[in-house]
């Protein structure tokens, strides 16, 4: 049996301390109503190791959106605590990078001047042309050589995407937070975009955590898919972890066996 | 970058029928443009010649209801010797006792002829003075004293040009006054609620009052001054009363950037600065134009109100001066300055179009 479900709390001893990037404790979030308090997630727990790559998959308003932007520091946290390294997040930050739903391009920008936004943030010594060189690199890196100089407004969204994509990976986060990213893109263009985030990602080998519905998109991307319970006051349901070799390949993945034992296991949380 | 032609450019500053009576011209026009032929240029001409048409044909029939009035009234007051001079007179077209009424298409046309007219005379006779003066001023200049300066009356054209210069200065001072101002109270709901009563109640304000609480004011700061300060209290009301547009305007912009590029200067950590400048102030630039646009368009309406009140020369002031004067061209002097005046802002409003498209990231959403 390769498919080995984990609940976190019982495996603290598997999480070395040394090796946690993000550690989620008892994250709670409330949204005040006209009708009293509304819970969206209670008792949270999760830990997310180094160089990990986690994808978190549940029903729509759950509140894994709410919980991605509360680690990105743009959502209050009610209760508990998100610690990077240690330290507890005190609002955003460059050391959690972020690839919105929409790309979020500021369209009155070119793309190179879109990535180079963070990068003079994140290296304030460097000279204009170094950080130039980041940024064309990373837009290289997502197959935009020949878009250096188009105004965002006049790229396809596919394109708008991959800009997102460099952009956050230019500033050099510690985490990467991925909300749906290709979520609004067509299969094909999405199937392109995966090939190239985990192509970088591999590079990198940024800790990430993405939020995403598409079952087969989880199992492809990650080392542990993470469900959570529909909300109100959501949880983690469960944990499926991705035992599959990196480097992957769609179709190495595709062909492996275990591959429908994983796709199976996921839907059936998400169908009870 | 792409060639810019005659098409592209016409069609970007709104004026695209040009494309269509220049390719009617070059023979370039397809079947299938003739229809958009029509539409752009036939239909528009079309309702031009019916409407100078209804008018001629109005102003033919209230020049009539006059004339009738007038020979009655002659032949009940003095009786039907008067009345058949009058009638004899009206008929022969002489200026004395002509009705004072709607002036024809025709009169107007003549009356703009002859406003050119005048302004050629007027310019000779001042190239005239230069000329006659220059060696004097010369002298003036070098012996320390002022330059003798043409002081006679100004042409229409003069006069047009006087009112562009009076609505240029005012829409600056509302440019330099509401562009700033809306950014502080878009960024800071504090300042909002600070300068949101005051904003209420004065932007409903009528130009006339704005005009009376600028004089108030002017008058007294320039009380040493023997210079004329029509012009800066003109201008000055012409500004406050076409500013709130833009205040507004900016203030929304800038209160209401895209909440997804608020997100990633936060998460980009951008400064205070920075986020200003490269994430809030473009994003509010089409809001901004908008506004800019609106009150260009209010500050040329309310110029004519407040030129005629603080008797700054412009278009305003000629437009009272005929009415005043009552000569027999003057209706038709008045009608003529009405068009200019309503021409002159139309292509301003074309001129602020331009360059909203031009600064404006999305090209769909200008109007």
């Amino acid at each position: 049996m390769n498919t080995k479900t984990i609940l976190q709390e019982t495996e603290n001893g598997l999480f070395p301390p040394s090796k946690v990037m993000l550690d989620i404790r008892d994250l709670k979030k409330v949204y005040p109503t006209s009708k009293g308090d509304y819970i969206v997630l209670e008792n949270l727990n999760l830990k997310i190791m180094k160089e990990e790559f986690v994808t978190i998959i549940g029903h729509s308003g759950c509140g894994k959106t709410t919980m991605l932007s509360m680690i990105a520091g743009l959502n209050p946290i009610s209760g508990g605590n998100i610690a990077v390294l240690g330290k507890h997040i005190k609002g955003p930050g460059p050391d959690r990078g972020v690839i919105f739903q929409s790309p979020s391009l500021m369209p009155w920008m070119t793309s190179l001047q879109n990535v180079l936004l963070g990068v003079k943030k994140v290296f304030p010594h460097a000279t204009k042309s170094q950080r130039k060189d980041i940024a064309k690199y990373y837009l290289q890196k997502v197959g935009l050589e020949d878009s250096f100089y188009k105004k965002a407004s006049e790229l396809s969204q596919g394109m708008q995407q991959r800009v997102g994509i460099a952009r956050a990976f230019a500033i050099k986060p510690k985490v990467l937070l991925l909300d749906e990213p290709f979520g609004m893109l067509d299969s094909l263009t999405r199937g392109e975009l995966q090939d190239i985030l985990i192509e970088i990602w591999n590079k990198e080998k940024i800790t990430a955590v993405m939020i995403t519905h598409d079952v087969d998109e989880a199992i492809f991307l990650a080392d542990r898919v993470i469900m959570m319970t529909s909300g109100p006051k959501a949880k983690i349901g469960d944990i499926l972890d991705i035992g599959f070799e990196r480097p992957r390949t769609r179709k190495s993945v595709l062909e492996h066996n275990d591959y429908y034992t994983y796709r199976k296991h996921l839907i059936d949380f998400l169908e009870h | 970058m792409k060639a810019i032609t005659l098409g592209s450019f016409s069609k970007f500053v709104g004026l695209d029928f040009f494309t269509s009576l220049k390719n009617l011209f070059t023979g370039k026009l397809a079947k299938e443009d003739f229809k958009k032929f029509l539409r752009k240029v036939i239909v528009p001409l079309a309702s031009i010649l019916i409407f100078v048409g209804l008018w001629h044909l109005g102003a033919k029939s209230l020049y009539n209801i006059e004339a009738t009035f007038r020979i009655e009234k002659a032949l009940k007051d003095q009786g039907p010797v008067a009345a058949a001079a009058l009638k004899t007179c009206i008929a022969s077209g002489q200026a004395s006792c002509q009705p004072n009424t709607l002036p024809s298409p025709t009169q107007v046309w003549d009356s703009f002829q002859s406003l050119l007219r005048d302004h050629r005379i007027i310019n000779a006779d001042k190239a005239a003075f230069i000329e006659k003066t220059a060696t004097l001023n010369t002298k003036r200049i070098a012996a320390g004293k002022n330059a003798i300066t043409y002081t006679g009356r100004p042409s229409f054209v003069d006069q047009i040009f006087r009112s562009l210069q009076t609505v240029f200065a005012g829409f600056l001072l509302a440019l330099f006054i509401a562009v700033p101002l809306g950014i502080f109270i878009g960024l800071s709901p504090t300042l909002k609620s600070a300068f949101n009563w005051f904003i209420q109640i004065f932007k409903p304000v009528s130009p006339v009052v704005w005009y009376l609480l600028v004089f108030m004011i002017v008058k007294t700061l320039l009380i040493d001054s023997n210079e004329d300060s029509s012009f800066t209290i003109s201008f000055i009301s012409v500004g406050l009363c076409a500013m709130w547009a833009t205040l507004v305007n900016t203030a929304m912009g800038v209160s209401s950037v895209d909440k997804d590029y608020i997100n990633v200067a936060k998460v980009l950590k951008l400064g205070t600065f920075q986020k200003i400048f490269k994430v809030v102030l473009p994003s509010s630039l089409p809001l901004i134009f908008t506004g800019l646009k609106i009150t260009l368009s209010v500050a040329w309406m309310v110029l004519i109100a407040i030129e005629l009140l603080a008797q700054s020369p412009g278009l305003g002031l000629f437009v009272w001066e005929e009415f005043q004067n009552g000569a027999n061209d003057s209706n038709a002097k008045i009608i003529v300055a009405m068009f200019v005046i309503g021409i002159i802002g139309f292509l301003l409003d074309r001129f602020m179009l331009t360059i909203q498209n031009w600064v404006s990231f999305d090209k769909t959403d200008a109007i």
